[in-house]
């Protein structure tokens, strides 16, 4: 959802696994909507983890937990691999998050999460062992990202570290602006292009 | 600098945005029913139409029935989405091969037998595996849902350039060992992320011996290493296989294409960001024993022990062994097998027949064995018919099914049932990937017939 993005502080759902795929994020069977309604894939986010084949709760699951909760998720490195499917994006978005923090991203979900105004910060993987064991030791402390600064913050240590971002997509994340409002604007530049350059 | 990667994006290259992304011109793009609905939704929701609708090409794959195609489909989910592809690319113009047209099957395999995807092309779609085209010697890689509405919209995409990367395989593969074999190889080498942020160039004599089938699982797999994309600069081997292909060009226009094509390689001084050289004569047969395409092993070795593994690796480690229900240090040869999925985007063309085929040679399949023969489109699946080879499989026991993605993300009634063990041709092994609860080897198209024939991992070396 288009949306303007700032300075978010909130508490943290650690999912401390590595190369979590979009397959796990959103199963295929999921996949099957002709609209995008974020609220069906944000309640499927996680679904063969969040229930037992049997259909009941999986209380050992991080989203089944009320210890933890918040608007960003701190996950283990290499965070969306696998599938291109942007479903992924929209069930992390629908589900409430709005900041994603790993040591890794793949391409592919980065750029999904990013389109739908979903902030994946990369940190060291230090920063994000840190923040791992300060969630663990008190699972109501909080994280600061701020996008003007570039910085996410662990509030129970103070450390903070610089993420990367372009100063386009900051831009537009900042005004809730996508890229296709900028290419519409760019046709002629294309048209041009298609001119000369084919 | 000068990489063949380098010559293509620059000539794609509409503008490079200050301080942002390059916003680079698409020659194809490819929509298939999971990944377009809400991009046409978008587009009906701005009120525009698509910028340049010839260069878009449409077909259902991933719901599919792989049987009574000529039926509805049951699930009414799944009829939705197909119908919903026809109703759109009518709506905004564009070319659809819908079901039972004779230019369906999985976009993947369609695209280069029809000659749509070409050397020197950029070709995106909502698909990871768009990679496989990059066996033309074109710059093709997987996009988003938005990604897709932005093609659709401008004939562009906002992308920051990725790095470069040149794997060489020097030497000659083994008999018995294939290209699924070699890419299994480089993930588990390389992991699933060893090179994400990259655009792989595959380059050396190995993979230039390779056939454009061989070639095409290879670059296939680019996006299970994490890579954008992956690619073989063309040679006359790829020229060979375009050649008369119904959307290649034609007459001059062909002499002038392969004239173009043949300047189509990275220059001797090319510099890449990142180079790797691996040795053919290293490489057996493959098989995946986890839950990521990266966790592979020759068929003759044993799984880790969890010491060797890093310690922050050891939870997803020791989460995938429990899912596949294997132990450290286990053999898998000789283990039971279940089922066997012969197709997908990896390994669903005439070459991977004819490969499974010589191993089933006189052999009948196994009693226990539940085996999926799918073509990776109906072009496959009519020169089966032609050289008599869906009689051979009968014969033995093997029924050739209709075309699709099938078992591969069973989207349609093709699961894999919980728990059990399917030895794939498939590109994932993902938890539940081929159905809730199932579980999965990947293998190439020998070593799949020799467990459907055997009903354990087999060896094929050994039939």
């Amino acid at each position: 959802m288009k949306q303007k993005f700032d300075i978010i502080r909130s508490r943290c759902v650690p999912l401390p696994l590595e190369n979590v795929d979009t397959d796990q994020i959103i199963p295929a069977r999921f996949l099957k909507a002709t609209t995008r309604e974020e609220s069906f894939f944000g309640e499927n986010l996680f679904r063969d983890w969040r229930f037992n084949p049997d259909g009941s709760v999986n209380k050992d699951f991080v989203l089944n937990d009320p210890t933890y909760s918040g608007e960003i998720l701190v996950a283990g490195k290499n965070f969306g691999s696998g599938s291109s499917r942007e479903h992924a994006a929209w069930a992390i978005a629908g589900y409430g998050f709005r900041v994603v923090i790993s040591s890794f991203f793949a391409d592919i979900h980065k750029n999904n999460e990013l389109n739908n105004f979903v902030l994946p910060a990369v940190v060291s993987e230090d920063f994000l062992a840190e923040l791992f064991k300060s969630i663990k030791e008190n699972p109501a402390m909080e994280v600061e990202v701020n996008l003007p600064e570039q910085t996410v913050t662990n509030c129970a240590t103070g450390r903070s570290e610089k993420f990367e971002i372009n100063g386009y997509k900051k831009y537009c994340l900042m005004n809730a602006l996508d890229d296709i409002d900028f290419l519409l604007e760019n046709q002629g530049k294309t048209e041009a292009f298609e001119k000369d350059g084919l | 600098m000068n990489t063949l990667f380098d010559k293509i994006w620059d000539a794609h290259v509409v503008q490079n945005v200050t301080d942002g992304p390059t916003q680079l011109y698409i020659d194809r793009l490819y929509c298939h029913e999971v990944t377009s609905p809400q991009a046409f939704e978008g587009l009906r929701r701005r009120g525009i139409k698509c910028f340049r609708p010839e260069k878009i090409f449409c077909m259902p794959d991933h719901n599919t029935p792989t049987h009574d195609q000529d039926k509805p489909i049951e699930d009414p989910v799944s009829l939705e989405q197909v119908d919903t592809l026809e109703k759109n690319a009518k709506e905004f113009g564009i070319e659809h091969f819908g079901m039972l047209h004779p230019k369906n099957g999985i976009i993947h395999v369609v695209g280069p037998e029809r000659g749509l995807s070409l050397p020197g092309m950029t070709i995106v779609c909502g698909d990871s595996h768009t990679s496989t085209h990059g066996a033309m010697g074109a710059v093709a890689f997987g996009i988003g849902t938005s990604e897709v509405e932005m093609v659709m919209a401008s004939q562009c995409i906002l992308q920051q350039k990725p790095k470069s990367m040149r794997i060489n395989i020097e030497g000659k593969l083994a008999k018995g060992v294939t290209a699924k074999d070699m890419a299994l190889y480089l993930m588990s080498k390389l992991t699933t992320s060893g090179a994400t942020g990259y655009f792989v160039e595959y380059a050396g004599e190995a993979v230039r011996d390779l056939s454009m089938e061989g070639r095409l699982t290879l670059c296939n797999l680019s996006i299970e290493m994490g890579a954008r994309g992956g690619f073989i600069a063309p040679d006359e081997k790829t020229f060979e296989y375009l050649k008369d292909r119904e959307y290649a060009p034609k007459g001059e226009e062909w002499d002038k294409a392969v004239e173009y094509w043949k300047t189509l390689k990275s220059g001797d001084d090319a510099v890449f960001d990142k180079e790797l050289t691996f040795h053919a004569e290293d490489i057996e047969p493959m098989v995946t024993y986890g839950t990521n395409p990266g966790m592979g092993m020759g068929i003759t070795d044993s799984i880790p022990e969890v010491d060797t593994i890093p310690e922050e690796g050891r939870e997803s480690f020791e989460k995938s062994l429990e899912y596949m229900g294997f132990e450290p240090g286990q053999k898998l040869l000789d283990t039971p097998v279940d089922y066997v999925f012969l197709g997908a985007c990896t390994n669903g063309r005439i070459e991977d027949f004819y490969a499974f085929a010589s191993i089933v040679n006189g052999r009948k399949k196994h009693p226990d064995v539940t085996a999926w023969l799918v073509p990776g489109s109906w072009m496959v699946y009519d020169e089966l018919k032609r050289e008599g080879l869906d009689k051979f499989f009968e014969r033995a026991g093997f029924e050739i099914r209709q075309p699709g993605c099938s078992a591969c993300l069973a989207m349609n009634d093709d699961k894999i049932p919980a728990g059990k063990l399917a030895v794939s041709t498939s590109n994932r092994n993902f938890e539940g990937r081929q159905g809730p609860g199932a579980r999965t080897i990947l293998a190439s198209p020998l070593t799949a017939a020799a467990a459907a024939v055997t009903g354990k991992i087999t060896d094929p070396r050994t039939l």
